[in-house]
Formats: structure tokens, sequence, C-alpha cells
């Protein structure tokens, strides 16, 4: 198939970016996304030009790192990761705009590269069980978890980290990321302890990040590559609100 | 070089708990006075980075990816193996330490391997501890499943994504070690070399990714968690980022290598569908458990199929070959994965694989799902069901899925000794880095396994010994030996980028993977491997004469990022040929054709080659020196390996 591709390039932090054009020939249908931008960039190294940066890494949807905006949805048209998005999802003769992430806690490093230090700093607020590892702990089966409990811990826990909830909100809220952490380990025995204080210090950071508010538009959960459900976020909402009322961080 | 494994005395139950006992100990209030730097945050990384921070030594943690939650222990899906005998069905840690050992194809040691088998049990405790959420049974007790090379059910899992719930379990520790201030994270940072004084490892050069910066770091000890090399075949399942440059220029630097020619293929991967691809993506081996792997029964039938006149469907039931059910009638579609991977490969070199290009055999989910209703498939494999409907437009619940085996795991690895330090005093090596546990063969559920062992249970004790038994000083970054490490480092950037060649970095790589795979993959010879060591010496030649690397060092620069890591493969791929065609004899995932028995199972040469091989480097273009470390068994009984 043959595309026209609209891409966004910016050369570093501090300068100013803008689209270019590219004309591509012969991309298989059967090829994904970055596959396509992996041809394309062995044209431009060909012809002796600065290939497109982007990031990516285990390229089987998990690891997070891909990001890219594409005609507009964050990974483009399908509710997957980008590295899982395939060119039988687009037509011959298409024209693809990709942009990276915007947010203004993802400030972009080079062309579709974002820098997401801010969702490590949220995690590092909170986002742990305070147990020590190593030494001795009591059985793994004397602690007993039903086993929808243990689902819907595992449902939220599925989160990727990639931040397409970010790019997808008009605020640019990190809400359902937060609270996809926060309901993991708050509806796990273990992780109920410390409940209410991951709440308050995940959620502040997320402000002091410079992240937006959540307007309950849905839009993150929509497209969600994993498919982190709504239902994270009330739950969020709910700890959030409790442990202002009965703070432990006073 | 004479090669002490330090495996310490004693009977094998009592090895790690006497050697606990006697390692000395840095008190308290002494190791904040010890930098320690860990370099890769995957399993292995993050576990041994957190746990030392908590032990209260200041840790530099180190990775390429832009957060250390990323590295590629999170793509592990089926899971982690525990002797826990949670089900009764007989397991014990004597079970896995022997099942490991027979897996590896007697070729691992035994007193590391033991002590593996006996920290796994704790593993899970730990785990379940940090909130990882395995599955669970209705009762709320751990669910197990059963894996390839096992006659028992131990292994516990989190979906089909257990590597990203263990590895996001350890990243949550080390992010909590960052909060205290005990580790200082390093992300999109390349370590580049290692710094040595005097025979000892002092600290590293990395590059810093964004902005090109050559930067050195000290440290009392270095720790290499840096993953394995199968991406020197370019096409795996590795992340594309996976690399050995660590590895490697600590090996340049005096770190022996060891048994560089095991490599794992996996036998259930998605099979190739072009020259577009990238990489290849694993389908957990899990899904044996449910799925029958079979081809047709003629060549005739085959040829129909691949050209797309004949369905799966319509194919009778006494026309099919469930080949591994038929030739292994105990183990069946669970025989470890080198038997499995090897098998695919005999049927479809026979003309009878399936699909456009005929290298694929069918994992068929249709009993199962008869038997057990859809609803109990997709509840077990519901995501991997999904991932390969996504890259291949098919759905499983329909059609048999279509597997072929990829390049997945590296057995080899720096060589290290029982406290997991490499021949170069202060370098360490964890994970799948190392060498040691798994010897020719890896058996499934046990990397994760290695991984969280090797850091939160292992490295936190025998650092501690090595520490303490010499005195203290304060190495800075001010030594002259820095200064001429990262002259080195800046010499071989700056003359990648003064080549100015024709041809992409890529280019290299997929004709490095090429002769990789076809003389050095699933089966070699020695005719085909001295071919192909003539084809790498060619391909080195040919890089350092005409890569293209654009662009320069001071800005974020993928493409020389990529061509460092690329010389650095070439440079192994050569190494890893040599160990092969060393080698003798066939074990585990090394096959040489030569040595088979008549049923065409793996041959191995127990007086000759039951040792480890272990590679000192020599200088620029010259043959590498071969130590042995001499394997004893005195707990297994080598048998040639039967899955019948």
């Amino acid at each position: 198939m043959n595309l026209k591709l609209k891409i966004w390039r910016q050369e570093n932090a501090n300068s100013k970016g803008g689209f270019e054009e590219f004309q591509m020939k012969d991309v298989s249908v059967d090829s994904s996304f970055l596959e396509m931008l992996d041809q394309l960039n062995y044209q431009l190294e060909e012809e002796g030009k600065d290939p497109i940066h982007f990031d990516h890494d285990c390229r089987e949807g998990i690891c997070g790192m891909c990001s890219l905006y594409i005609n507009g949805e964050p990974h483009g048209p399908t509710q997957t990761t980008t590295c899982q998005l395939h060119m039988r999802s687009f037509k011959d003769g298409d024209t693809i705009v990709i942009e990276p992430w915007r947010a203004t806690a993802f400030p972009v490093v080079k062309d579709l590269v974002v820098d997401r230090t801010s969702f490590d700093n949220i995690i590092q607020a909170g986002g742990y069980i305070s147990v020590n590892t190593g030494g001795t702990t009591s059985d793994a089966n004397e602690i007993l978890i039903p086993k929808e409990v243990a689902n819907e811990a595992m449902d939220a826990a599925t989160c990727i980290g990639c931040g397409a909830c970010v790019a997808a909100c008009k605020n640019a809220s990190a809400m359902l990321f937060v609270s996809a952490k926060v309901s993991h380990l708050g509806l796990l025995p273990q992780g109920k302890v410390e409940a209410k204080k991951r709440a308050e210090n995940m959620v502040a950071q997320m402000d002091a990040e410079g992240f937006g508010a959540c307007t309950n538009t849905g839009a993150c959960s929509a497209q969600c590559p994993k498919e982190i459900s709504l239902t994270n976020i009330a739950r969020l909402n709910r700890e959030y609100l409790s442990a202002k009322f009965t703070s432990d961080n006073n | 070089m004479k090669l002490d494994a330090k495996i310490p005395e004693g009977p094998i139950a009592e090895k790690w708990t006497k050697h606990k006992f006697d390692v000395k100990l840095v008190n308290p209030a002494n190791k904040r006075k010890y930098d320690i730097i860990v370099v890769g945050t995957g399993l292995a990384g993050a576990s041994a980075a957190a746990s030392l921070a908590e032990l209260g030594y200041n840790v530099k943690a180190f990775c390429f990816q832009d957060s250390p939650r990323r590295a590629h222990s999170i793509a592990a899906q089926g899971g982690i193996n525990a002797a826990k005998n949670y089900q009764n069905d007989g397991d014990s840690v004597f079970r896995l330490f022997y099942d490991t050992v027979k897996g590896g194809d007697y070729r691992s040691r035994e007193g590391n391997v033991y002590r593996l088998a006996e920290v796994s049990v704790n593993i899970i405790d730990q785990c379940v501890a940090q909130g990882v959420p395995f599955a669970r049974e209705y009762g709320g007790k751990l669910d197990n499943r059963s894996f390839g090379g096992a006659q028992v059910s131990r292994t516990f899992y989190a979906k089909g994504q257990t590597g990203q719930q263990l590895l996001l379990g350890a990243y949550s520790a080390l992010s909590r070690q960052v909060a205290n201030g005990k580790v200082k994270l390093y992300p999109r940072t390349e370590m580049l070399d290692v710094v040595m004084h005097e025979g000892q490892a002092r600290g590293i050069v990395t590059r810093n990714l964004i902005t090109g910066e050559i930067e050195s770091h000290a440290g009392h000890a270095v720790l290499l968690c840096t993953g394995g090399y199968g991406n020197v075949f370019y096409l795996s399942t590795n992340a594309m980022g996976s690399n050995v440059t660590a590895a490697w220029r600590a090996h340049k630097k005096g770190a022996l290598m060891a048994n560089p020619c095991y490599t794992q293929i996996h036998p259930t991967c998605i099979p190739v569908s072009g020259d577009h691809q990238s990489k290849l993506t694993l389908m957990s081996e899990s899904l044996r458990n449910d799925g029958r792997v079979w081809v047709p029964k003629t060549k005739e039938m085959a040829e129909k199929v691949q050209k797309g006149e004949v369905k799966a469907a319509d194919i009778p039931e006494e026309e099919r070959d469930y080949y591994l059910e038929r030739r292994y009638p105990s183990f069946g579609n669970l025989v470890p994965r080198d038997v499995a991977s090897r098998n695919a490969k005999y049927v479809c070199d026979e003309g009878r694989g399936v699909g456009p290009t005929g290298l694929a055999v069918y994992l068929d989910f249709a009993d199962a799902i008869k038997r057990d209703g859809e609803s109990t498939i997709e509840a077990k494999y519901g995501n991997l069901f999904d991932i390969y409907a996504k890259i291949t437009g098919e759905n499983p619940y329909k059609v048999p899925m279509k597997i072929y085996p990829a390049v997945h795991y590296t057995m080899g690895g720096l060589w290290v000794d029982y406290n997991l330090s490499t021949n170069i005093p202060g370098l360490y090596a964890l994970g799948e880095a190392n060498f040691s546990d798994h010897g020719a063969n890896r058996l499934g559920a046990s990397a994760l396994m290695q991984g969280l062992a090797d850091g939160y249970f292992v490295i936190p004790y025998t650092i501690g010994d090595f520490l303490a038994k010499q005195p203290y000083d304060h190495f800075n970054e001010d030594h002259e030996s820095f200064k001429k490490t990262e002259e080195e480092v800046k010499g071989r950037i700056e003359k990648l980028l003064s080549i100015k060649g024709s041809k992409p970095v890529d280019y290299f790589h997929k004709k490095l993977g090429k002769v990789m795979w076809d003389y050095c993959g699933m089966s070699r010879d020695a005719e085909g491997l001295k071919k192909a060591k003539g084809m790498v010496q060619e391909i080195k030649e040919e890089f350092w004469k005409d890569v293209k690397v654009i662009g320069s060092n001071e800005e974020l620069n993928m493409t020389l990022e990529k061509a460092g890591r690329v010389a650095d493969f070439i440079e192994l791929g050569e190494l890893m040929i040599d160990d092969a065609l060393n080698r003798n004899e066939s074990c585990g995932g090394h096959f040489r054709e030569e040595y088979q028995t008549e049923e065409g199972e793996a041959k191995r040469d127990d007086e000759n080659f039951s040792y480890v091989a272990a590679w000192e480097y020599q200088g620029e273009g010259k043959d590498e020196v071969l130590h042995k470390e001499d394997l004893k068994f005195e707990n297994v009984k080598l048998t040639q390996r039967s899955y019948k």
C-alpha cells in the first residue's frame, strides 16, 4: 500500500517543532505501524537524512514504551498499543498524521519522543507496599484473597504506564494511571494498611507534576490499550475523600 | 587461569545455609559508606538495587529505557516456578533442583541450581507480600499450572503477564528506595565500559542518551544485570533495545564469557511473515498445556494447506500427525523447549509444515474448547489469544494457531562463581546476563525465578563478603583510570560517526542475524560453523568500512546507539560460533548434527564435554582462549534425557 505521512519533527526540547511530509510506497499490510516507520527510517538513513525518533522497545504491547498520537488518537484507531497496531487498519492512499503525546507533564525530547519521568515520580510518592525484600515473610498462602478480588486487582495492575490516558484527556489528567495503581494495591489485603496515605500522596504528586484535573469524560479509559476501567477512578475518589476526612498525614 | 567456582563444602542441602553463615558481614553503620552500581533494571537489576538499598548501601541504578519499569523482563508471560508443593503432587526443593539440572541437559552447576530451587519458595512469599496479584483459586489460595519439562504443577502466574507483575513488584520496591534517597536512578543512560584499576572493577562509563554526554560513575562494586544476547540473531523475541554491550565490554576488559553457544529457541512463537518484520512474538509455552501440536501426516496434504487449498479444520483426524504426543507419550505436548523446537524443525524440513511459507506447525485448541468450554480457555489464555489475533488477523478460538520456533533466551553469559562474581573482583553478573543456572537449556518459568533469586536472595549476602574482606577506600571519578576509559569510549563513538559509509546499521544487523540463524541456530554442524565464521568476519570488516551513522553524539541519536550495539553483536557472533564448533557433542539447545542418537535426540559426550567453556578475550582479531570448569555431579545421575 502507498501512504502519505505527516510527522511532527522537533530537534530537541527547546526548539520549535513542525510537521514534515513523507511519501511511503510498498508498505506491507501485515507490517506493524512501527515496522512501517522502520521502513521509512531505513530509507531516510540511506538518503543520509536524520531518521524519525520514536520510543519503542518490546513490540509486544507490554512495556509501555511506545506512544504516538495517530490521526488524533493515542495509539491510533484500534484500542491497542502502537506496536500492536497493524497496517491492515489503514487503506491504500491514506494520509496519516503522527504526533507525540501532548501534555505539560510530558515534555517533548525529540520528534515523537516524550519524557514521562513524571509517572515514575508519582509511583515514588507511594505506589508501593512498604515491606522490605528478602528475609523471612509469612507463607504466601497465609493471606487468603478471594479470586474475584485478586482478579480485580490484576485488572488494575495491568496498566503499562504508557500515558495514553493523559494524551487522550483534554485536561491531560493522569487520574486513570494513578487510580489503577491505587486500586491494584488498595484492593489487596497487603496494601490496605497504607491505602489512604497512598491515595493522598500519589494525588498530591500528580498535581505537583502539572497534570490536569479529571472531569470524568472517560476519554482515558476509552483509549487505554489495556482497557483500564473508569471504576478505578471512582475508587480513587472514594479512597481520597475518606483519606481527607481521616487523614494519616497530619 | 584456574577457575574456582567457590562452591561451599558439605551436603548439597546445607551448602547455602552454611555459606550464609560463613560470609563476612558489613556492619549496618558501615554499609552507607559503600556505593554499588547496578546496570539494568529488569527482575535481577531492580530486585538487587532495591534489596541492597534497603540494607543501607548507596545504589546507582542505570537503564537505557525511559523508566526502569520497561525492562524486558516485563514481557515474560507464563509464570514463575517455586517448589511450594501447594498442590500436594509430589514436588519438593530436590525435585525442582533435579528437574532443572536434567532440563539443562546436565551442563549446569549442582550447587547453584540447588540454591535456586531452595530460595524459590521465598520468592513467592516475598512477591505476595509486596502485592503481586498472582492468580487464585476459589478458596483464596494461590493457583498453579504445569509447564514444560515438569510433571508437577509448580508454576505461579498472573494471567499471561507474570513477568509484568513481578517486574512491577520489583520496580515498586525500587521506587520506594528512590523516595528514601537510597537509590539514584539514571534512565535513558547506557553503560559503555567498565573502569578497571589494578585488576579490579571500580566503576563504569556511560552515555546520557538524551545529551550524548559521556560520564563516569565510581562504585565499590558493579552489578551487570543486563539480560541476554538473543538479538544477535536480529529476529528474536527480545525487545528491540536488548543488547550485549555491557557484558561484551566487560568481556573485553577480562571477564570470561561462558557457554555463549547455548541459546534457547522457543517452540511457540508467531511465525515469520515477511521481510518487514522487526521482531518475533512469543506465545507463552503455557499454551501447550491445552493446545495440541500437529501437522498433516503427508507432504502432499501439507502442500495443499500451504497453497491455501485446504483448511486445518477440513483435515480429518486420521490424516493429522500429533507428533509430540506420538513420539513422547509420557510428556506429550509438554516436552522441554529444545525438544519441542527441534521436532517442529524436523517436520517442516520434511515438507509437512503449514502456513504460506511452510515454516509453521499447528497449535490447536479445538479439543480443549470442546472439553472445557470457550470461557475457561479464555480465562486462561485470553490475552495471548488477543495478541495472536492482532498480529496475524486470525481468530485462534476458531482456527488453530500457527507457531514456529524463535530465539528467546540465552543460557550462556558472563562466567560467575557461586557468589555471582565474575573472574574480575568487584564485577558481578546477575540474571540472564550470567551463565550459571540453566545449563544447556532453560526450563519454562525458570528465568523469572533466577532473576529474582539472584537479586533478592543471593547478592545481598555475597556482596557483603566481598566488601568486608578488603580495606575500605574512597576511589572516585577523578582517578586517571576513569579519564582513560572515557577517552576510549569517546574514540569509539567518533570512529563510528566518522566512517560515513553507504549502508544503514540495520543492513549489517540483518545480515549477521541470518548467518547466525542459518548456521548457529536450531542445529549446527562443523562445516557450516566454519563457513559462518568467515562470513561474520567479513561482516565485521564491511561494517567498520561502510556503516552509515547519521547525526552527532551530542543529541538523542538512536542510530548511533544501535551502531555500537550491532558492532558488539558481530564480535559476540564470532565467539558463539567458536564455542559451538568447540563443543563436539549435542546438549540441550546446542544441537550438532554430527552428534545425535539413533532416534535423533541430542547425544551428549559426558566424558569429554562435561565442562563449562569459559572464553578469555585476547585482543582485536585474535582467537580467544578457552578455560574449562569441570562440572561435578554428586546428587544427580547423568542419563540420556528421555521424555518418552
